[in-house]
C-alpha cells in the first residue's frame, strides 16, 4: 500500500505521457494545413485527465490512511526496494521511509496535488496540450513523493532533482513563448547552484559518517559533532560546514535570499503549476530537508544561526518587494518567498515543528490564493496586471469569497490556519533568546505587517473599486466552472481549519507534540525555543496581531480611502519605490556579474584560447603562430575582459596545483 | 566456454565480415544494400558474442579472464595475449554495442562508397575490441594505433567540407602523443624484459624511470581523452566527421585515453601517478570550467557537444587519479555512460542534419511543433548529459565527485561547478533547437523520427535508464578489479613512503 502512494502518480504520468506522445505524433504527421487545433476535449484528453486524477486522488486517500497508521498510531515503516548505487562501503538504496514527518508531507503533497489536478481540468480547458500538462503534474507528484519518502541523501537528491526537472518542464510548458523557456532555464540553473552546495554537503556527510543512510547518520550525530573537516584548505567544525553546504541546496530550492531570483520568473508557468510547485510543495522541500536533518543541524550552531538570519532576512526582503508589484501572481510569488523565510527561521531557532506546521498551513492557504488568482485570471481573459482589474467582487462571488478566506488565513487572523503557525514561529524566535532569534522576531513582525498590507492590497486592487479593464473583458467576466471552484472550496476548508485542527500536534501541547513526532524531528535539550514560546510576555503574543491590523489599516487607507496616496508616495520616495519595483536589482546584478561574463568568457576562451593560442602555437604551424603572437601582443592592450581572465585562469591553475602539490 | 577463444572471435569477427563485404561485386545499388546488411549482421553477432563475456564473467576475481595466449615473437618475448578484467570488459561491450547502432544510423545518410564505409567501420570495431582486450603491450600498441587508420579515413572521405584539415589535425595530434608512448613502451620492455601487461603490472620501475615513462604515456593518453590544452582536435574532428564517426569517436575512442591511464599509468607507474596527480587535477578542472564556458558560446551543434565531451572527460580524469574506489569506479562508469549519452546526442544531431543539412544552431528552433518524438528523445539525452539522477550520467558523476572530495576538497569544489555549467550549455542548446515558435520556412514540413531512427534510440534509452536506476549490473563487474588496482597503487605508494622514511633516518 505504501509503495502505491509513491508509484501510482508515476504510472499515471507514464500513461498520460504516452497518450501525449502518440497524440502529438499524429498531429505532427498530419498535413500542415490542419494545424489549427480544435480546442475541444478529445477522448485522449479525457483519458489522460481521468488516469492522472485517479492516480493522485487514490494516492491522497492512501496517504490519509498512512498518516493515521504512522503518525497517529505510531507505526513508522521503511520499505527497502533494491540497491541503487553500491561501491565499496558506499551504499545508497532505493527505499521508502514513512515516519511522521514524511506522512505530514504526504498529506500536503497528495492533498494539494489532487486539488490542482482536478482544478487543471477546468483551467486548461482551452489549452490543446492537456495530456502533456497532466503528465507533467503527475511526474512532479511522483518526484516530490520520492523526495519526502527518501531514506538516504542520495535518494533525497533524486527527488530533489526530479522535482527540479518537473518544475523546468512546467515553467516552460508554453514553449513557444521565449520568456517561458528563459524562465525555465533560469529556474533549473539557479537550482543547480544550490544543488552544487547540496552535492558537496552530501560528500561531506559521507566523509564524516561513512554512510548516506539517515538512521545511521542520526545515531552518530552527537559523536561526530566535535570533529573537524578540512574544506578548501581551512579547518571547519565538521557538522557546521556539512550542514551549511546542504543548506545552500535548501536555499536554491526554497528560493531564499540570493538564490530566489528564479521563483518570480517561474510564474511564466500555468497558474495551477504555481500553486502546486511554486507555493505548496516543491519550494518547501528545503524546509523539509532541514527538518529531516534536524539531528545533525542541531549540532551545528553556526549553521543554525545562518539559517535564522537568511530566513528572517528573506521574510523581510521578499515582503518589501511584494508590496509594490502589480502582477497578481508575482505578488503571491514574493509572498511565498517571504513565508518560506518564516519557515526557515523557525528551523533556525530549532522550532522545526513550527516550521513544518507553517509549511502545512501555508500549503493550503497559498495553494488556495494561487488557484483563486488563477480563477481571477481565467475570468479576466488571461489578464494578470492588477492595475487592469478591479470591481469584480460581485461578478465572481465565490472566487472572491475564498480568496478573502485565503487572505485572512495568510495574514494570521485569529482562528484561521496562518494564525496558529505564524504566531508559533514568531513567539519561538523571541523565546530563543539569542541575538539572531531576536533579529528574526523583529523581522517576522515587520514582515507580518507587510504581509497583511500586500495581501489586502491585492484584494482591493483586484476586486474593489471601479473596473479598470476594457469593456470587452468586463463583459466576459464569469465565475469559474465547478471543476475549478470545488477544489477552491476544499482548500478553503483547509485554510480555515488546518491550524486549529493540528495545532496540538505541532507544538500547541508539548507532550502531544513529542508523541506525534515520535522522534522524526530531533531537538537538542539546549534548544527549547518552541517550549519556551508558551511563556513569552503578553506583548509578544499580541505583536503579530497588531502588525496585521496595522497592515490592513494601511491597505484600506491607501487603496480604499485615499486612492491617490500610492502614486503620491511612489513619486515622493521614487528611489525606494524603483528599488523595490525592480526587486532590489538582483536580476540586473546577476546578469552583469554571472551571465554576461560567462558568455563573454566562453567566446573569449574559444576564439583567443583555443583558436589563437592553442591552435595557433600548435598544429597550425609555426608560421601561423608567429602571426598570431604578433596579433595577440597588440591585443594585450585591447581591454577585452577575457584576455585578462584567461591570464588569471592560468594563474589560478598554477596556484591551485602548487597548493595541492604542497599538501600532497 | 574456456575452449572457445571468445575474445579472438569478438575481435576478428568484424574483420571477417569486412572481408566478405570486400568480395561483394555487382551493381552499385546491390553492393550498397548487401554491404549494409552484412555489416549489420556481423556487428550484431559480434555484440551478441560479447554478451557472453558479461554473462560468464566471474565478478569475484580481479584476475584476467577469457585469457588466450599464443607465441608470437618468441625470441623477443612478445606474445599474442588476450584477456579482460573488470575494468576492460565493459569497454569491449560498449564498443560492440555502439557499432551496430552506428551502422544502422548510416543506413540512409551514407550513399556514396557504402561498401568502403562499412568495411572501415568493421575494421574499426576490430581495432577497438582488440585494443581493450590486449594483454601484451606490443599488441596493444598495434591496435591502439590501428584505430586511427579507419577513423582517419572515415573523417577524411565521408566528412564535411573541411574534412581533410580535421583528419590531419586528428592524426598529427594523436601521432605525436603515440610516438612518445611507443618510446615509453620500449623503455618498459627493456627494463622488464617483456611486453606482457600482467607481468609489467607487477614489475617495479625506479622512480626516475616512472616519471619519464609517465610523461610519455601522458602525452598519448591526454590527447586521446582529450585533456585541456590538447583538445582542439576534437571539435574539428567531430564537426567534420559523419554522424556515425562522431558517435564512435565520442562513444569509444575518447575512452581509450582514460582506459590507458587505468591500464598503464596507475598500476605500472603508481609513484609517478601520485606525483603528477595535481597536474591531472588542474588540467581536468580547467577543462571542466573552460570548455563548459566555450560550449556555451558555440553556434554549431556538434561543436557544442564536442566541447561538452571534453568537460565530461575532465570528470573522468579527476576520478581516475583520486586513487580510491569511489573515484575509480565513478570514472569508469562515467566513461561508459558518457559513451552512450554523447553517442546518442550526436545521433540526435544527425537526425536533424540528415533533414536540413546544417549544424548551425540558429537555423533551427521550434522543432517540437513538428517533431514531438524527437523532442522527447533529445530532452531525455540532454537530461542524461546534465546528470539528472535516474539516468546513467548521474551515477558516474556523483561517485567521481565523491571520490574527489575524499581525495581533495578543492578538486571536488571546482569539479562540481560542472553541475551548473553543464546544465547551462545543454539546456541553452536544447532551447534554441527545440523550443520557441516554428518560424523558419524550411522547418515547417520537417518529419519526425522514422521507425529506423526510433530503433536506433530505443536501446540507448533503455541502457541509460538501466545505468541510472540499477547501476549495480555494471558496478558489480568492476568491484574486484578496481579494488585490486586501488590496493596495488596504495601498496606501492606506501612502500615508497616507508622507504623514503628509512632513507631519511
Amino acid at each position: 500500500m505504501y509503495a502505491l502512494i509513491v508509484f501510482l502518480p508515476l504510472i499515471a504520468a507514464i500513461i498520460a505521457g504516452l497518450i501525449t506522445l502518440s497524440g502529438a505524433m499524429k498531429t505532427a504527421n498530419a498535413p500542415a494545413a490542419h494545424d489549427d487545433h480544435h480546442h475541444g476535449v478529445s477522448t485522449s484528453d479525457r483519458l489522460s485527465q481521468l488516469v492522472t486524477v485517479a492516480g493522485v486522488v487514490t494516492a491522497a486517500a492512501l496517504s490519509v490512511a498512512a498518516f493515521i497508521d504512522v503518525a497517529l498510531n505510531g507505526n513508522p515503516v521503511t520499505l527497502d526496494l533494491f540497491t541503487w548505487i553500491s561501491s565499496g562501503d558506499f551504499t545508497a538504496n532505493w527505499s521508502l521511509r514513512f515516519d511522521t514527518l514524511t506522512c505530514v508531507m504526504l498529506i500536503v503533497v497528495t492533498g494539494v496535488s489532487s486539488m490542482v489536478h482536478i482544478y487543471s481540468i477546468g483551467y486548461m480547458s482551452h489549452d490543446p496540450d492537456k495530456p502533456r500538462f497532466m503528465a507533467y503534474l503527475s511526474l512532479f507528484t511522483f518526484a516530490m513523493l520520492m523526495l519526502v519518502t527518501a531514506d538516504n541523501l542520495i535518494q533525497l537528491f533524486f527527488g530533489w532533482e526530479g522535482v527540479g526537472l518537473a518544475s523546468y518542464l512546467l515553467i516552460g510548458f508554453w514553449y513557444s513563448k521565449p520568456s517561458a523557456s528563459a524562465a525555465a532555464i533560469k529556474a533549473f540553473l539557479v537550482n543547480r547552484v544550490g544543488d552544487f552546495g547540496f552535492a558537496l554537503g552530501i560528500f561531506a556527510v559521507y566523509v564524516l559518517f561513512g554512510t548516506v543512510q539517515f538512521d545511521t547518520i542520526f545515531a552518530n550525530a552527537e559523536e561526530v559533532s566535535g570533529a573537524t573537516l578540512v574544506f578548501l584548505g581551512h579547518d571547519f567544525s565538521a557538522l557546521n560546514i556539512a550542514t551549511f553546504l546542504l543548506f545552500i541546496g535548501a536555499m536554491g530550492k526554497s528560493a531564499q535570499l540570493g538564490l530566489h531570483t528564479w521563483l518570480p520568473d517561474a510564474m511564466e508557468g500555468p497558474t495551477p503549476v504555481s500553486a502546486l510547485i511554486h507555493a505548496a510543495t516543491m519550494v518547501t522541500a528545503g524546509v523539509f530537508m532541514v527538518a529531516r536533518l534536524s539531528p545533525i543541524f542541531e549540532y551545528a550552531e553556526t549553521t543554525l544561526a545562518i539559517v535564522t538570519v537568511v530566513g528572517a532576512t528573506t521574510a523581510f526582503f521578499a515582503a518589501t518587494i511584494g508590496c509594490v508589484q502589480n502582477d497578481i501572481k508575482r505578488v503571491i510569488a514574493y509572498s511565498t518567498c517571504s513565508q518560506l523565510g518564516y519557515m526557515f527561521f523557525a528551523c533556525g531557532v530549532s522550532a522545526y515543528s513550527a516550521g513544518v506546521f507553517h509549511l502545512m498551513t501555508h500549503g493550503f492557504f497559498k495553494a488556495l490564493l494561487f488557484l483563486s488568482a488563477g480563477s481571477v485570471i481565467h475570468a479576466m481573459s488571461d489578464e494578470q496586471d492588477m492595475r487592469k482589474m478591479g470591481g469584480i467582487a460581485k461578478m465572481v462571488p465565490l472566487t472572491f469569497g475564498v480568496m478573502v478566506i485565503g487572505t485572512l488565513a495568510i495574514t494570521g487572523v485569529p482562528g484561521l490556519a496562518g494564525y496558529y503557525s505564524k504566531d508559533m514561529i514568531i513567539e519561538s524566535a523571541f523565546a530563543a533568546h539569542t541575538g539572531v532569534g531576536t533579529y528574526a522576531f523583529w523581522m517576522g513582525i515587520i514582515a507580518a505587517f507587510m504581509t497583511s498590507f500586500y495581501s489586502w492590497r491585492l484584494i482591493f486592487m483586484t476586486f474593489f473599486g471601479a473596473p479598470r479593464a476594457d469593456e470587452r473583458t468586463m463583459a466576459h467576466v464569469h465565475e469559474s466552472p465547478a471543476v475549478m471552484t470545488v477544489p477552491l472550496l476544499i482548500l478553503a476548508v483547509g485554510a480555515v481549519f488546518a491550524g486549529w485542527f493540528a495545532v496540538n500536534w505541532f507544538g500547541g501541547n508539548y507532550e502531544e507534540m513529542l508523541s506525534f513526532w515520535n522522534g522524526a524531528i530531533f531537538v537538542s535539550e539546549n534548544h527549547q525555543a518552541l517550549e519556551h514560546s508558551h511563556h513569552v510576555p503578553e506583548w509578544v503574543k499580541m505583536a503579530p496581531f497588531v502588525a496585521m491590523m496595522l497592515g490592513l489599516a494601511l491597505a484600506v487607507l491607501m487603496y480604499r480611502l485615499v486612492p491617490s496616496l500610492p502614486r503620491t508616495l511612489a513619486n515622493t520616495f521614487n528611489g525606494i519605490y524603483r528599488f523595490l519595483l525592480n526587486k532590489w536589482y538582483f536580476d540586473e546584478l546577476y546578469n552583469a556579474i554571472f551571465v554576461k561574463p560567462a558568455f563573454a568568457l566562453g567566446r573569449g576562451f574559444w576564439k583567443a584560447g583555443d583558436g589563437a593560442l592553442i591552435d595557433g602555437v600548435g598544429p597550425d604551424g609555426v608560421a601561423a603562430a608567429c602571426r598570431n603572437i604578433a596579433r595577440r601582443v597588440s591585443a594585450l592592450q585591447s581591454g577585452f575582459v577575457y584576455h585578462y581572465a584567461f591570464a588569471m585562469l592560468i594563474g589560478i591553475a598554477a596556484l591551485v596545483s602548487y597548493t595541492i602539490w604542497k599538501m600532497g | 566456454m574456456s575452449e572457445w577463444p571468445i575474445l579472438s572471435i569478438i575481435t576478428f569477427l568484424p574483420l571477417l565480415g569486412a572481408f566478405f563485404i570486400l568480395l561483394i561485386r555487382g551493381e552499385e545499388a546491390n553492393v550498397a544494400r548487401n554491404s549494409r546488411w552484412v555489416a549489420l549482421w556481423t556487428s550484431g553477432f559480434t555484440f551478441l558474442a560479447s554478451l557472453m563475456l558479461w554473462i560468464n564473467f566471474d565478478t569475484t576475481t580481479a584476475n584476467f579472464q577469457f585469457v588466450e595466449k599464443a607465441e608470437w615473437m618468441p625470441g623477443l618475448n612478445v606474445s599474442y595475449h588476450m584477456g579482460v578484467d573488470g575494468i576492460s570488459v565493459l569497454f569491449v561491450i560498449l564498443a560492440t554495442f555502439l557499432t551496430p547502432i552506428c551502422i544502422l544510423s548510416a543506413w540512409e545518410a551514407v550513399q556514396k562508397r557504402v561498401k568502403e564505409y562499412m568495411i572501415a567501420f568493421l575494421v574499426l570495431e576490430t581495432m577497438m575490441v582488440g585494443m581493450f582486450s590486449s594483454l601484451d603491450a606490443m599488441l596493444f600498441y598495434i591496435f591502439f594505433e590501428g584505430v586511427l587508420i579507419p577513423m582517419f579515413i572515415i573523417i577524411g572521405v565521408w566528412g564535411g567540407p573541411r574534412r581533410v584539415y580535421a583528419a590531419f589535425k586528428l592524426f598529427l595530434y594523436t601521432l605525436l602523443g603515440s610516438v612518445l608512448m611507443l618510446v615509453a613502451l620500449m623503455a618498459m620492455y627493456f627494463d622488464a624484459g617483456t611486453s606482457d601487461i600482467p607481468t609489467l603490472m607487477t614489475h617495479t620501475f625506479s622512480y626516475q624511470a616512472q616519471l619519464w615513462m609517465w610523461l610519455a604515456f601522458f602525452a598519448s593518453f591526454a590527447v586521446k581523452v582529450p585533456m585541456w590544452p590538447v583538445h582542439t582536435w576534437l571539435p574539428d574532428a567531430h564537426v567534420e566527421a559523419p554522424t556515425a564517426g562522431s558517435v564512435i569517436l565520442a562513444g569509444v575512442l575518447l575512452k581509450m585515453g582514460g582506459y590507458g591511464f587505468l591500464r598503464f599509468s596507475l598500476p605500472m607507474l603508481p609513484l609517478a601517478s601520485e606525483t603528477f596527480a595535481p597536474l591531472i587535477f588542474t588540467l581536468s578542472i580547467v577543462a571542466i570550467i573552460y570548455t563548459s564556458l566555450v560550449a556555451l558560446a558555440q553556434e554549431d551543434m556538434k561543436k557544442l557537444i564536442a566541447y561538452s565531451s571534453v568537460a565530461h572527460m575532465g570528470i573522468v580524469t579527476v576520478g581516475a587519479f583520486t586513487f580510491n574506489q569511489h573515484g575509480l569506479e565513478g570514472s569508469i562508469f562515467q566513461m561508459l555512460s558518457h559513451g552512450v549519452v554523447s553517442g546518442a546526442l550526436f545521433l540526435c544531431v544527425g537526425v536533424v542534419y540528415d533533414r536540413i543539412h546544417t549544424r548551425e544552431i540558429d537555423a533551427y528552433g521550434g522543432l517540437v511543433h513538428r517533431m514531438p518524438g524527437y523532442a522527447v528523445t533529445f530532452m531525455f539525452f540532454t537530461m542524461a548529459s546534465v546528470g539528472l539522477p535516474g539516468t546513467g550520467g548521474f551515477v558516474g558523476e556523483i561517485m567521481t565527485l565523491l571520490g574527489a572530495f575524499e581525495a581533495n576538497t578543492w578538486v571536488a569544489f571546482f569539479a562540481s561547478t560542472g553541475l551548473i555549467l553543464g546544465a547551462a550549455y545543454a539546456l541553452y542548446l536544447y532551447r534554441r533547437i527545440v523550443f520557441g515558435a516554428l518560424t523558419k520556412e524550411n522547418l515547417k514540413n520537417i518529419l519526425d523520427m522514422s521507425p529506423r531512427e526510433w530503433l536506433l534510440f530505443a536501446p540507448l534509452i533503455i541502457v541509460v535508464f538501466w545505468m541510472g536506476i540499477y547501476p549495480s549490473s555494471f558496478l558489480d563487474i568492476m568491484h574486484a578489479s578496481v579494488l585490486h588496482l586501488v590496493n596495488q597503487v596504495e601498496t606501492a605508494q606506501a612502500a615508497a613512503a616507508s622507504a623514503a622514511q628509512l632513507a631519511a633516518n
